[in-house]
C-alpha cells in the first residue's frame, strides 16, 4: 500500500514535531522552566541564571543526545535492514551494539581517554558485525533471515558474557558502577563534552549514507541483482556496514546499549514512507529522535530514580518485534 | 556490440557444471537456450555475466576480455533479466524499473527527471504503464517478470540476458513476452534467453544452444538443431517434431507407452 501523505508533508511535520517536542521537553523536570523563560534564555536574554544552569547544562545536552543517539540508532537499523535484507534486524539484534558497549567498556576498564573509548567501541560493533555477518554466511539450508537473526543473538550473547568478565575484573568502586549504569542504557550522565565527542563521529557515518541513499536501494536488492545493476556489491557493503557501525559505536559510547529503536523505527518509517531509501532515512532518524525524546523525557520525569531507557525502549519494542516476527508479512 | 565464449566452463567454487561450452551473440540475434532443469542453465548466465568467476575459456564482449570491464562497464553493456523473485521491501513499479538506470547516473546522485521519463517509456513499452504505483511485491509472478524486463530496458544496454523469462507467465503473456523479444531483437539488441518450451525456439530464436549436462548437445538455427532425436535425448523421452499448416514447427512429448 502506498502512503497517503506525500513524503514532503512526513518530513515536515516529523521535523516540527521533533522541534516541538524539543523546547516542550525543555520546560519539564524536576525544576520547571515556564515558556517564557525558557524563549528569554534560549534568546540569551536570560535574567535567572538559575535557568541557564539548567538549561544549557543540563536539560539541553541531554535532549541534544536523546535526539542524537535515537537518530543514529534508527538510521543505523535502517541501513542494516535494507543491506542484510531482513527487517528482523538492528544494531542490537545484530549484536552490533553489544560489541560496541565491550569495547567500550574495555575502554572504561583501561581507563582511557574517550577518544579512544569510541575507537574501541568502533571496533568491537564492527568486529561483531563481521562475525555475525560471516557465521551467518556460513550456515546453509535454513532460514536466511532467522539464522542472521540468530547468529546476532549468539554473537551478542558471546559480547555480554566478555562485558560481564570485565565487571568483574573491575574496580568495584570506581570503574564498575560507570560500566554497569552505562549499560543499562541511559543519558543521564552525558556530559556537553560527549555529546561534542559523539557528534563528529555520527555525521562521518551519515554522510556516506546520504550521498549513496539511492544506492542502498539496489543494495536490497541481493548481490547478484546489484551487480548486474553495475554495482560493485562487496565494495559498497562494506561502506554502509563501517558507516551504520561507526554512527552506532559512537552513540553507544554516551549512552550505552539501548535497544529496539533501531528495529522498530525504520518499520514505522516505511510505513509512511515506504521503502526508498532516499526517503526512508530521514524519516526513520526524524522518528528515531522524536522517539527517544520521549521516552527520555519520561524516563526523567517518571519517578524518584532515574528509569534506564533501555527499559522502556524495550517495553515498546518486544511487542512491535513479536507483532512483525508472527504476522508474516511476505513483503516490507 | 557482441558476446562470445570459447570453450567455456563454468561451475559454483571448484564444482564444475559445464564445459567445452562455445557461443556467439550479435546485435539484432535470438539465442535460446534449451535444456531439462538443472542443466547448467542459469550457471551458465551468471558466468556470461560476470557474477561467477568462469573455470576456464575465455568470453569476450565488444573485442575485450569481460575481466577487463568494470561491474558498471558490464552493465553498460549486458542487462540481466533473473527469474522472477517475490522482493523483500515493496518498491513502487516505477522505482523498481529505475533502478535499471544506475549505470547512467553518478554514483553520489539519484535518478533525475531523464531516468523516470526512461524509466516511464520502458513500462509503456511493455503495455504495464498502469502497474507504475503498484507495489512490486503485491503483482503476481507474471507481472513481475515484466516488470524485470521492463528494468533491463531501462538500463539501455545493447544485449540483454533473460533467464526464463516465460517461466511464470501464464499462455497469453509468454507470447507477449516474446513478441516483446523479437521486437527489441528487431532494433539491434541482442538477447539471449532460455527456456523449457521448444517451440519458443523455432518460433522466435534465430539460434538455438541445446544444453544437457552443461554441455552443448547442438548449436545453430533452431531448424538444424533442435531434431528429433536430440530433443528426445535431451528430455528423456520420446518427442516427435511436426510442422503445422503454415510450415511453423511443434513439438509434442510422447512419453513411452506400453502398447
Amino acid at each position: 500500500m502506498r502512503p497517503k501523505l506525500k513524503t514532503s508533508t512526513v518530513i515536515m511535520l516529523l521535523s516540527m514535531i521533533v522541534v516541538a517536542g524539543s523546547l516542550i521537553a525543555a520546560t519539564v523536570g524536576p525544576y520547571t522552566i515556564e515558556l517564557p523563560q525558557l524563549a528569554a534564555a534560549l534568546l540569551g536574554q536570560g535574567s535567572d541564571p538559575t535557568v541557564d544552569t539548567v538549561l544549557f547544562n543540563v536539560r539541553l545536552p541531554r535532549i541534544a543526545a536523546s535526539l542524537l543517539v535515537g537518530a543514529a540508532l534508527a538510521g543505523a537499523g535502517t541501513v542494516y535492514q535494507g543491506l542484510f535484507r531482513n527487517p528482523l534486524v538492528s544494531p542490537d539484534i545484530l549484536g552490533v551494539s553489544a560489541g560496541a558497549g565491550l569495547g567500550a567498556a574495555a575502554g572504561i576498564f583501561l581507563s582511557l581517554p574517550i577518544l579512544a573509548i569510541q575507537g574501541l567501541s568502533f571496533i568491537g560493533g564492527l568486529t561483531t558485525v563481521a562475525l555475525v555477518y560471516l557465521v551467518a554466511r556460513s550456515v546453509r539450508g535454513h532460514e536466511p533471515g532467522l539464522v542472521l537473526v540468530l547468529s546476532g543473538v549468539v554473537i551478542g550473547a558471546l559480547a555480554g558474557a566478555c562485558l560481564s568478565l570485565l565487571k568483574i575484573l573491575s574496580d568495584p568502586y570506581d570503574q564498575l558502577p560507570a560500566i554497569t549504569f552505562w549499560l543499562l542504557g541511559s543519558l543521564a550522565n552525558v556530559t556537553p563534552q560527549e555529546l561534542l565527542s559523539a557528534t563528529p563521529a555520527v555525521f562521518a557515518g551519515l554522510v556516506p549514507l546520504v550521498l549513496l541513499r539511492w544506492r542502498m536501494n539496489l543494495m536490497a536488492l541481493g548481490d547478484e541483482e546489484a551487480a548486474s545493476l553495475g554495482l560493485s556489491p562487496a565494495r559498497l557493503r562494506l561502506v554502509f556496514i563501517c558507516a551504520a557501525t561507526l554512527m552506532t559505536a559512537a552513540v553507544v559510547t554516551i549512552a550505552g546499549v539501548i535497544g529496539w529503536v533501531g528495529l522498530v523505527m525504520p518499520h514505522i518509517a516505511r510505513l509512511l514512507v515506504g521503502p526508498n531509501f532516499q526517503r526512508l532515512l530521514p524519516a526513520a532518524m526524524l522518528l528515531g529522535a522524536a522517539y527517544l525524546l520521549l521516552v527520555d523525557t519520561v524516563a526523567r520525569n517518571l519517578g524518584q530514580a532515574e528509569t534506564p531507557l533501555g527499559i522502556l525502549t524495550a517495553f515498546v519494542g518486544g511487542p512491535v518485534f513479536l507483532w512483525l516476527l508472527t504476522s508474516g508479512r511476505r513483503a516490507w | 556490440m557482441e558476446l562470445s565464449a570459447v570453450n567455456l566452463a563454468f561451475g559454483y567454487g571448484r564444482q564444475r557444471v559445464g564445459k567445452n561450452l562455445d557461443l556467439q551473440l550479435s546485435g539484432g540475434e535470438i539465442l535460446c537456450l534449451l535444456g531439462p532443469n538443472g542443466c547448467g542453465k542459469t550457471t551458465l548466465f551468471k558466468t556470461l555475466l560476470g557474477l561467477l568467476p568462469r573455470q576456464a575459456g575465455h568470453i569476450d564482449l565488444d573485442g575485450r576480455d569481460l575481466n577487463e570491464y568494470s561491474r558498471a562497464g558490464i552493465a553498460r553493456r549486458m542487462a540481466y533479466v533473473p527469474q522472477a523473485h517475490e522482493g523483500v521491501f515493496a518498491y513502487s513499479v516505477h522505482e523498481m524499473v529505475l533502478m535499471g538506470r544506475n549505470v547512467h547516473q553518478g554514483l553520489f546522485s539519484g535518478p533525475d527527471k531523464a531516468d523516470r521519463l526512461r524509466a516511464t517509456a520502458a513500462l509503456q513499452d511493455l503495455g504495464i504503464a498502469d502497474l507504475a504505483k503498484r507495489d512490486y511485491t503485491r503483482l503476481s509472478g507474471g507481472q513481475r517478470q515484466l516488470v524485470l524486463i521492463a528494468r533491463a530496458l531501462a538500463q539501455d544496454a545493447p544485449l540483454i540476458v533473460m533467464d526464463e523469462p516465460t517461466a511464470s507467465l501464464d499462455f497469453g503473456n509468454q507470447a507477449r513476452v516474446l513478441a516483446q523479444i523479437v521486437r527489441l531483437a528487431e532494433r539491434g539488441l541482442g538477447i539471449v534467453f532460455s527456456t523449457h518450451n521448444p517451440d519458443h525456439a523455432w518460433r522466435y530464436a534465430s539460434q538455438v544452444l541445446l544444453l544437457k549436462d552443461g554441455r552443448a548437445l547442438a548449436c545453430g538455427a533452431p531448424e538444424e538443431a533442435l531434431t528429433e532425436r536430440r530433443l528426445s535425448e535431451v528430455y528423456g523421452l520420446p518427442v516427435r517434431v511436426e510442422a503445422l499448416a503454415d510450415h511453423q514447427r511443434v513439438c509434442v512429448a510422447r512419453p513411452a507407452s506400453r502398447s
